[in-house]
């Protein structure tokens, strides 16, 4: 198994729900898409390429201030179950960790990682610069990103063309290569079924959703993820601004949708949030789909004072721990054992439950 | 605020368009939106690429922004073609965006409204811009001259390595 207590936080640092927003909002992702001059795109490249591209960022984070002291796990020396764990603390993605069906990470894939910030090298492109925040935090991220981003450049040549702007191997991604995205959870929007409405008008403005683990991701426990479907012809700023503006729409939405609900349906909330909770608290067996269901209830009831003594950080916890690999890792399963059957999440969600209120 | 165009039903997209050199911004209804072409879909939208690359699966489609006769067409740096990227919409390096710039200049048009980056302006490092680059790039230069097995050149800039360290 992969030592994560080489990570202070483990690299959930956005767990704790300190950032601003917290309940509804509950973190914001920034990435920076950068590929080095004079390498092939690290789809096409050869492995020793690749390996060299490796090095080189490696060597640059050695050399800088803000990556001096990251650590670097290669994805293509770890077995699935390490792999796993790290896409499901969000750290790398699917691609990088490769997941998906009968693929492998691609020789020389890695994450250097100093959270909150790390660089997924040789993903799509040869480096994904990316961090997580804690709740609504587009400023702060961006500026922290930036800062490695200006660093590195100086210290490897980055690929940049006067008119498209930082080059990228998908054409999607080219210019600024910045992929800002807020996940946010939005039951009220749902329950009064304006979600439609919202999500139709996020694509008209600009913007896309997706589901908690990004591209091609079900949304499940009303968890969605927003962002910025362009990345070229307008500023980083602009871009950002933009984001938070209709974020900060939508939150607005959000908190009249639950008004609206209190209102004119208080015995239908209430009972909905208290029978999540009792399913969290007693069931002995419980999927992962329907552990996301429940906590966006609860935390729903959280939201509305419904439920108290329950605090953010619990329920944030909670969806990352209950996720297969987390609970193998919990369990001390060993590699190649089975996933870890329905009845153990069901146990370790009443464990923490009665931990935390009693 | 009321749609520009029927007056009747309330606005929900603004269409920003570029006459005379002067921009014009309408404001329309989302019936009005689509009797002016206006992609509304939601579908179309969740990939970026989505309806791109789905018109460039069934061929013809996508003609305009990549003409078949220029399919053929390859990077001068990784011998990728056009083919290639229309097959895996993944470029091969950042040549490819010189080596194909008249269309990827139309796709980025319609991916992004614009092919103008208009972001941070990068400054690709000189060798005196930071101490440390310097080092890197030998570092570097001395990795090829191994894998090269030029030997000669390698001590030489093991060298140099050592007297910057």
């Amino acid at each position: 198994m992969i030592d994560l207590s080489l990570l202070p936080d483990g690299g959930l640092r956005w767990l704790d729900a300190s950032g601003p927003g917290g309940h509804i909002v509950l973190s914001t992702r920034i990435r920076l898409a950068r590929n080095l001059e004079g390498y092939v795109f690290s789809q096409r490249a050869k492995d020793a390429d690749r390996t060299a591209v490796l090095t080189r960022v490696e060597e640059a984070a050695a050399a800088s201030r803000h990556l001096s002291h990251a650590v670097t796990f290669r994805l293509d020396q770890l077995d699935r179950a390490d792999r796993q764990l790290l896409h499901e603390r969000h750290l790398v993605s699917k691609e990088l960790a490769g997941l998906d069906r009968e693929s492998r990470p691609r020789p020389g894939a890695a994450l250097v990682l100093m959270s909150p910030v790390g660089v997924m090298v040789n993903e799509e492109d040869h480096l994904r610069l990316q961090g997580m925040w804690s709740g609504f935090a587009l400023e702060e991220g961006y500026a922290a990103l930036e800062a490695i981003d200006s660093e590195l450049g100086r210290l490897l040549p980055f690929a940049f063309h006067p008119e498209f702007g930082y080059l990228t191997s998908c054409p999607t991604n080219a210019g600024t290569g910045l992929r800002a995205s807020v996940l946010i959870h939005l039951p009220g929007l749902v329950l009064t079924k304006e979600i439609g409405k919202v999500l139709q008008g996020l694509t008209q403005v600009g913007l896309t959703f997706r589901g908690l683990y990004g591209e091609g991701s079900e949304v499940v426990g009303n968890f969605f993820q927003l962002s910025n479907q362009t990345t070229l012809g307008k500023s980083e700023e602009e871009l950002l601004d933009h984001l938070g503006k209709i974020v900060r729409q939508v939150v607005e939405y959000e908190t009249q949708a639950r008004e609206v609900l209190l209102r004119d349906a208080p015995t239908i909330i209430a009972d909905k949030v208290w029978r999540a909770y009792g399913l969290l608290k007693y069931a002995r067996s419980l999927t992962f789909e329907e552990t996301m269901n429940l906590l966006s209830g609860v935390r729903l009831g959280v939201g509305l004072n419904l439920i108290t003594g329950l605090s953010v950080y619990t329920l944030n916890k909670l969806l990352i721990y209950t996720q297969p690999a987390h609970l193998a890792a919990l369990e001390g399963r060993q590699t190649g054992d089975p996933e870890p059957p329905p009845t153990v999440r069901a146990t370790y969600v009443r464990r923490l439950l009665e931990a935390e209120a009693g | 605020m009321l749609c520009d165009n029927c007056k009747e039903r309330d606005a929900v997209i603004n269409l920003t368009q570029v006459e005379h050199d002067s921009k014009v911004t309408l404001h329309l209804c989302e019936q009005c939106a689509q009797q002016k072409g206006v992609e509304t879909g939601v579908a179309v939208l969740k990939s970026p690429l989505g309806g791109f690359i789905a018109s460039m699966g069934q061929g013809g489609g996508v003609a305009n922004v990549l003409p078949s006769p220029a399919d053929g067409l390859r990077c001068s740096a990784c011998g990728g073609t056009l083919r290639d990227f229309r097959e895996s919409s993944r470029l091969g390096c950042a040549q490819c965006y010189i080596s194909f710039d008249a269309h990827l200049r139309d796709l980025l048009r319609r991916l992004h409204g614009s092919s103008q980056h208009v972001g941070e302006r990068y400054q690709a490092p000189g060798a005196d811009t930071d101490p440390r680059r310097n080092l890197l790039e030998l570092k570097d230069q001395l990795r090829r001259a191994v894998d090269s097995e030029n030997f000669e050149l390698a001590a030489e800039l093991r060298d140099r390595i050592r007297v910057l360290e």
